[in-house]
């Protein structure tokens, strides 16, 4: 944790840490306080005064069926974005992991959309996917006489911002795969195909078994991207809608708070929000705790 | 590869170039859609193939702007961006670096208790705490200002838990070494312990880049000037216009201007930036 040999200076390392915990207390640590305080309050319209009510906020938050739907609009975003992405890059991570040839150019080509910012992925797929000049809508129409629509319908409105979600995760999914590939020892591979393994059997039950621990952790990291990175490209595209078909927890918070001014509740839906990083968080780091110890 | 078998050989060039051709299709289809006067995207199906409108499409939005964000040069919001992203890295860059110095090479009372601090930074992302951070900026009149946009983003655990931990590894002798030559502590940090670090500040700083061009709630939240919106965040008022048809060919100029700065930095510095994402999410 620290060093043998150290500095004596009574006043330099408070100087050192003072930017960092001045920007951390104001702006982290303040705010949370804050929502923490107005989830228990209810303030007027007029914001003159308001009354402590508890936890009537959460209560209400429990009974709004808008809310538990947003819930389960996350959960179906989340987990589908997940899989779906760790799935392609997976196959994409096995795929390059093989290839001697153009390896390079293949990897890069794979990574760049992780420099594209979520908003713009939202956008680009906005663009593909629309329903009067979108070449994907127009394929979908031509090829299968599928009937696409986002506008109207909800669940193509959830799959197209899930595409979006998951263009936009491949890349960085791929980078850990790979580097989860490439450090799984050649010989236990070898070992397994001189026993007569098949490429499949090899890859169930020696690549994937060690591939675990990586897989865990991104999937930690993509459902925290899911929930709370997509914010950007629900509201440049759908915003939430048609009718809050896509309105996931986050776009609901700033929603509630910023359009919306109802303070009590944006504040009870920020705190619930905070749980569940606090949970996420909290997992992921145990299971880096285990890799060191592993 | 343990054995030949041509068919896996060409099943998985099938992979890559299928995964390739789904990564790099919708950004095809917005530099084509870019070239071409708004007439052609008017009716299915739009071309694939380049137009002969790039010069023109692009001039306009640098210089003239779209008239769905209020005739703002993108010239401006690119720079607007720009100044918002090595803002960010150079604050969170140099932060981390002093507040990790402090917390491994002095002892001092409390120490632990910044150090807890600043890991609960990780658990409160801006989105689950909207509302009273904008509060805290309006009241210090940081609305609509650089500063406004950069210096609540600039805490970062990760960047000082990737220091203090590069820092642990550099051997103790160099500090026994510097004491005996009387170079005090802050001699040490900027002779020693900063080239020592360079490699890690460079990879940091390309995932810190990326990190702060693509901002988008943050600046949503705090500008409402249109000369400070940045291009990321500015590209939601073309394309999101509610009931109207948005102007696609500028939309997907944009888009494209948007994400040239990043995705340069990316295919630039690719072995860095490896090293920067790999490291900085242990």
């Amino acid at each position: 944790m620290q060093k043998r040999v150290v500095f004596r200076n009574w006043w330099l390392p408070y100087l050192l840490v003072a930017p960092q915990v001045a920007v951390t207390l104001v702006f982290f640590i303040w705010p949370a306080y804050q929502a923490l305080e107005s989830s228990l309050y209810i303030e007027d319209a007029f914001g003159f005064s308001r009354n402590f009510v508890g936890l009537e906020n959460f209560e209400a938050l429990w009974r709004d069926p808008s809310y538990l739907r947003s819930f389960r609009t996350t959960l179906v975003f989340g987990l589908s974005v997940t899989v779906l992405s760790m799935g392609m890059a997976l196959a994409l991570a096995l795929a390059a992991n093989r290839v001697i040839r153009a390896a390079t150019t293949y990897r890069t080509f794979l990574i760049w959309p992780y420099a594209v910012a979520p908003a713009l992925a939202g956008v680009l797929w906005f663009f593909m996917m629309n329903p009067s000049l979108g070449i994907v809508a127009y394929w979908l129409e031509a090829v299968f006489g599928y009937d696409w629509n986002h506008y109207v319908n909800g669940n193509q409105a959830l799959i197209m911002v899930i595409i979006a979600a998951a263009w936009k995760q491949i890349s960085y999914n791929f980078l850990f795969f790979l580097a989860g590939l490439q450090s799984i020892p050649k010989s236990l591979i070898e070992a397994a195909a001189i026993d007569g393994a098949s490429p499949a059997r090899r890859f169930w039950t020696v690549v994937f078994p060690l591939l675990s621990p990586t897989t865990f952790f991104l999937l930690v990291v993509n459902l925290v991207y899911a929930f709370f990175d997509t914010f950007a490209i629900i509201h440049a595209t759908t915003s939430g809608g048609p009718a809050d078909s896509t309105s996931i927890l986050v776009y609901k918070v700033y929603n509630t708070g910023f359009v919306g001014q109802d303070y009590g509740s944006s504040a009870a839906q920020s705190v619930v929000l905070m749980v569940l990083v606090i949970a996420m968080t909290a997992i992921q780091f145990r299971f880096v705790e285990r890799k060191v110890t592993y | 590869m343990v054995e030949n078998r041509p068919l896996l050989t060409f099943l998985t060039h099938a992979v890559l170039i299928l995964g390739v051709a789904f990564l790099c299709f919708p950004v095809w289809m917005a530099l084509v859609a870019s070239t071409h006067p708004g007439e052609a995207l008017s009716r299915s199906p739009i071309p694939l193939w380049f137009g002969d409108q790039a010069v023109e499409n692009y001039t306009q939005l640098l210089t003239g702007g779209v008239p769905a964000t209020g005739g703002v040069p993108l010239s401006q919001m690119l720079w607007n961006s720009f100044v918002m992203a090595i803002g960010i890295t150079v604050g969170k860059i140099a932060i981390s670096l002093t507040t990790a110095y402090a917390i491994v090479y002095f002892r001092f009372p409390f120490r632990m208790v910044f150090f807890w601090l600043i890991f609960i930074t990780l658990m409160l992302p801006v989105e689950v705490r909207i509302l009273p951070t904008y509060d805290v900026v309006a009241s210090l009149g940081m609305l609509n200002t650089y500063s406004g946009l950069i210096i609540p983003l600039v805490a970062s655990a990760t960047a000082t838990f990737l220091f203090r931990q590069f820092f642990l590894t550099v051997p103790d002798e160099l500090v026994e070494a510097a004491r005996i030559d009387r170079a005090g502590p802050l001699r040490f940090f900027w002779d020693i312990l900063l080239p020592l670090s360079r490699t890690n500040i460079a990879a940091l700083f390309i995932i810190l880049f990326i990190y702060g061009w693509n901002q988008y709630l943050w600046p949503l939240l705090i500008t409402t000037d249109q000369d400070l919106y940045t291009i990321v965040m500015g590209i939601q008022r073309m394309a999101n216009v509610g009931e109207e048809v948005p102007i696609w060919h500028y939309t997907m100029g944009t888009a494209i201007l948007a994400m040239i700065p990043p995705v340069f930095v990316v295919l630039a510095m690719q072995r860095l930036f490896v090293k920067g994402l790999v490291e900085s999410e242990k």
